[in-house]
């Protein structure tokens, strides 16, 4: 496998496991969130909110999940371009979309296909341009 | 409006700043040797103690409380779509600032990419 075609696969491979857990992350963070209820914004209902938040085994899950996204966040920008990963990443809004219709059975409008489908446009035309572009300043860490 | 106007544009430099702080962190680390649990253990070891990841995260963290703001000001209907701005923002930051080549066809993706989302996020 050439160089370049090594890079663009594990771009890729990182660009998708960050989409994967800021997805999932989400979604238990809303299923959590929606469990506990309403939040009051009070100090008393904030404080009743937080101890619930941490009692929550879905919130934890959802935690454990977004840590994910930002590590792998973090990964590849080691050595992928700022503007080949933040519009990449964007596919997100159309698996939460694709999700939110299939599992929770939401509706989706005319329009928010419209979205997704500009969404997936960009994101096949970002994914064409060379994921890297600037010189490594750094040694690899062993 | 122009109180919303003014945060929005502090919200939008202060989230994509972090985000370039925090890449530009990354790249002086270096990537990890292979994509294997113990030099990504290594390299996340060496993220966590660059000054320019702990410049980022304070924007990133000043740029979400300016979301909140922005939300308790104004319909999330609105907030969102606007703040999809920080594709394109975020992309002139990578130009000018980590000198990264933006071509024709990669300015076409962040604009399609743009749009789309702040459509999606309209509902």
């Amino acid at each position: 496998m050439g160089h370049q075609r090594r890079l663009r696969v594990k771009t890729l491979f990182m660009v998708s496991a960050m989409v994967v857990c800021a997805t999932i992350g989400d979604l238990l963070l809303k299923r959590g969130m929606m469990r506990i209820g309403a939040v009051e914004l009070t100090p008393s209902g904030l404080l009743r909110a937080f101890h619930l938040t941490l009692a929550s085994g879905t919130i934890w899950l959802a935690i454990f999940f977004l840590i994910g996204f930002m590590l792998t966040n973090m990964t590849v920008l080691s050595w992928a371009d700022y503007s080949y990963v933040m519009p990449a990443s964007a596919f997100g809004y159309a698996v939460v979309t694709f999700v939110g219709m299939v599992v929770l059975g939401e509706s989706v409008t005319p329009r928010r296909w419209f979205g997704v489908a500009l969404i997936c446009l960009g994101v096949v035309l970002v994914g064409q341009t060379k994921p890297r572009t600037t010189k490594l300043a750094g040694a690899p860490a062993r | 409006m122009i109180r919303f106007l003014i945060v929005l544009v502090i919200f939008v430099m202060c989230g994509a700043a972090g985000e370039i702080t925090v890449t530009h962190g990354m790249k002086k680390v270096g990537e990890p040797a292979r994509l294997r649990p113990h030099p990504v253990l290594v390299f996340l070891g060496r993220a966590f103690c660059s000054g320019w990841f702990w410049m980022g995260v304070p924007l990133m963290a000043l740029s979400f409380y300016l979301l909140m703001v922005l939300l308790s000001w104004a319909p999330i209907s609105l907030v969102i779509p606007a703040s999809a701005l920080s594709y394109v923002v975020g992309t002139l930051g990578a130009k000018y600032i980590l000198k990264e080549e933006i071509s024709g066809l990669r300015w076409a993706g962040v604009l399609l990419v743009c749009a789309g989302v702040a459509i999606v996020a309209a509902g």
